[in-house]
C-alpha cells in the first residue's frame, strides 16, 4: 500500500469518525428529553440516576486522591521557583486559578474517561456482540434513547459536580503546602483563595467540564456501537474509547482555553 | 392466493467482494409457518437481518406488510418493527434486567399502559411460555431453553403479527428443542401469527413448517410445501436432507499446496 493510499485511508477514517460523532451528538441531544423526570419515559430517569452513581459518586475517591496529589505537586513545583523571588504567596493564585480553570476540569475528565468512557464502550460493545442492540432496534426502541441518553444526562450533571470537587481537593492540597511551608492557617488561605478566584473562572471550568462530559460519553458510546466481531473487538473498542476521548478532551480544552483567552483575556 | 405479508424481490447482498445473497425472491403469506433451511454460511441470518431492516442491501427490496423496509421513513420502519417480533439465536435478553423487566421493556417503551396492567400482561406472556414462576430471575440464572422461551415472551409482548425465529433449536437438547417446536405451533394456533423460522434442524423443520425454503450459497434453490420438499430430487436438497457430507479434503489441491510450500514445482529430476 502506497503512502498516499495510507494517508487517504486514514483521512477517510478520521472524517467518518467525525461524521458519526456529529450525527450521534445531534440524535443524543434530541433524545435527552426522554430521560427527564415527568416528561421523559418511565425508567429512563432511574437509569440516569444509576449512571450518576457510577460516573459521579463512585469516581469521587479517585478524583479526590488524584487532585489532592496533583495540587500538592503543583504547589511544590511552583513554590520552589517562587520562593527564590520571595513570592511564595503567589502559589495560592497559581493553584486556585490553575485548578478552577484548567486542572480541575482536565484531571476530572481524564479520570472519568478512564473509568466511565471505557465502561460505556465495553457495556455497549457487549450488547452489540450479544445482539441486545439489534434486539432493541427490532423492538422499535431507539438504542440512543434507551442506552446513550441516560449516560449523557448523568455525565452532564455529574462531571461538573466532580469538577467542582476536584478543584476543591486540589486547592485544599495547596492549603496544606502553604501551612507546611509558610505557616499559613487554613482560614487565611481560604480567604486568599476566595479573593483570587472570580466567578468567570468557575464558569470557564464548568463550561469545559460539560464539553468534556459530552466528548467522553459520545466517544465511549460510539466505540461501543461500532463493535463488530467478538469479545476481542470489545477489548479494542475499550482501549480506543479511552485513547480517543482523552485526545479529544485535550483538543477541546485547547479550543475552549483559546476562545476564553481571545474573548475575555483569561 | 393469499397476499404476502413479507415479499422479497431480487435481494442482492455483498460484503466487499463476497456475494452473500444473489437476486433472492421469496414470499411469505399471512398466517403460514415458513421455514428457511440452509447450511452454515448459506446466508440465512443475513436474510433475516435484511427483513428486520437492520442492514441495507446493494439491490432489491424487502416489503413487509407492503412497506419497503430499506427505503421507508423512520416512522414507517418503526410501525413495521412493531408488527414484528424477533427471537434471536442467543436470545439477546438484557442481562442487567430480570425476566419480568425484559418482557415489560417493549410495553413500557412503546405503550402508555399503566404499570399494574403491564405486570399482568407480562405474567400472562411468561405463563404462556411456561415461565410464570421465573419473573424475578436474571437471565444468567436461566437454562438455554428457558432463555429462548423468555425471548419468545418478550418478542410477543406487544402482539406482533410476524414472529421471526433465528435458530430456535440451536444449542438445545432434543427434548427442549421439541418443546420449542410445540411452542411455535402453539403460538400460531393461539394468535394466528405468521412465523418465519430459520433453522438447519431437519426434524424441527418438518414438524413445524407449512412451507420450506432452502438457501444454498446465497441463492434460493427450493421453495415448496414440506411434503413436496421432502420428495425433492434436486441434488443439493437431497444432499442436505440425506446428510451427505462434502469431501473434507481435496487431495489434489492439498498435494499441490504442499509441493508449493516445500518449493517443489512438480518437475521430477
Amino acid at each position: 500500500m502506497s503512502l498516499l493510499d495510507r494517508v487517504g485511508r486514514q483521512a477517510i477514517h478520521g472524517l467518518t469518525d467525525v461524521g458519526e460523532l456529529s450525527l450521534q451528538f445531534w440524535t443524543g441531544l434530541r433524545a435527552t428529553s426522554s430521560v427527564l423526570p415527568i416528561v421523559g419515559k418511565r425508567g429512563h430517569w432511574q437509569a440516569a440516576i444509576r449512571q450518576m452513581l457510577q460516573i459521579g459518586v463512585n469516581a469521587l475517591p479517585m478524583v479526590a486522591v488524584v487532585n489532592a496529589c496533583a495540587g500538592f505537586i503543583f504547589a511544590m513545583q511552583s513554590g520552589s521557583e517562587l520562593r527564590r523571588f520571595g513570592a511564595t504567596r503567589f502559589v495560592i493564585d497559581i493553584v486556585a486559578i490553575g485548578f478552577t480553570r484548567e486542572l480541575g476540569p482536565l484531571l476530572t475528565a481524564i479520570v472519568v474517561s478512564g473509568r466511565s468512557g471505557s465502561a460505556f464502550s465495553a457495556e455497549i460493545g457487549t450488547m452489540v456482540v450479544t445482539s441486545e442492540i439489534a434486539a432493541l432496534k427490532t423492538m422499535a426502541i431507539d438504542p440512543i434513547k434507551m442506552v446513550l441518553a441516560p449516560k449523557y444526562v448523568a455525565a452532564m450533571i455529574m462531571v461538573p459536580c466532580l469538577t467542582i470537587m476536584s478543584s476543591v481537593f486540589g486547592i485544599m492540597a495547596g492549603g496544606v503546602f502553604m501551612y507546611l511551608n509558610a505557616n499559613m492557617t487554613f482560614p487565611v488561605y481560604w480567604q486568599a483563595v476566595a479573593d483570587t478566584i472570580l466567578l468567570r473562572d468557575v464558569l470557564a471550568g464548568l463550561v469545559k467540564s460539560v464539553a468534556f462530559a459530552t466528548v467522553i460519553v459520545h466517544v465511549g458510546c460510539l466505540e461501543g456501537f461500532n463493535v463488530r466481531g467478538g469479545p476481542e473487538a470489545v477489548g479494542h473498542s475499550t482501549t480506543s474509547a479511552v485513547v480517543k476521548s482523552t485526545f479529544l478532551v485535550i483538543l477541546t480544552d485547547l479550543f475552549f482555553t483559546a476562545v476564553f483567552y481571545i474573548t475575555r483575556g483569561l | 392466493m393469499k397476499e404476502p405479508i413479507i415479499a422479497i424481490r431480487d435481494l442482492t447482498v455483498r460484503y466487499g467482494d463476497l456475494s452473500v445473497l444473489n437476486h433472492l425472491n421469496l414470499e411469505v403469506t399471512r398466517g403460514e409457518i415458513m421455514v428457511l433451511l440452509g447450511g452454515s454460511g448459506s446466508g440465512k441470518s443475513t436474510l433475516i437481518r435484511h427483513i428486520i431492516g437492520l442492514e441495507r442491501p446493494q439491490a432489491g427490496t424487502v416489503l413487509v406488510q407492503g412497506v419497503d423496509v430499506n427505503r421507508c421513513s423512520a416512522r414507517d420502519l418503526t410501525a413495521v418493527r412493531r408488527a414484528m417480533g424477533v427471537v434471536f439465536q442467543e436470545a439477546a435478553l438484557f442481562n442487567s434486567l430480570t425476566v419480568q423487566d425484559n418482557v415489560a421493556l417493549p410495553l413500557r417503551e412503546l405503550t402508555q399502559l399503566a404499570e399494574p396492567v403491564i405486570e399482568i400482561m407480562v405474567y400472562i406472556k411468561l405463563a404462556l411460555v411456561g415461565l410464570g414462576d421465573a419473573e424475578q430471575l436474571l437471565p444468567q440464572a436461566l437454562s438455554g431453553g428457558m432463555k429462548k422461551r423468555a425471548a419468545v415472551a418478550r418478542a410477543t409482548a406487544i402482539d406482533p403479527q410476524i414472529l421471526i425465529f433465528d435458530e430456535p433449536s440451536a444449542g438445545l437438547d432434543p427434548i427442549v428443542a421439541a418443546e420449542m417446536d410445540e411452542l411455535i405451533l402453539f403460538l400460531r394456533r393461539m394468535f394466528n401469527m405468521t412465523l418465519l423460522v430459520v433453522t438447519h434442524e431437519l426434524a424441527s423443520a418438518f414438524r413445524i413448517a407449512d412451507r420450506i425454503a432452502m438457501l444454498h450459497g446465497g441463492s434460493l434453490i427450493a421453495v415448496d410445501e414440506k411434503d413436496a420438499f421432502r420428495a425433492s430430487t434436486d441434488p443439493r436438497v437431497r444432499q442436505f436432507l440425506d446428510r451427505v457430507p462434502d469431501p473434507v479434503l481435496d487431495s489434489e489441491a492439498f498435494q499441490r499446496h504442499l509441493r508449493q510450500l516445500g518449493g517443489f514445482t512438480g518437475a521430477r529430476a
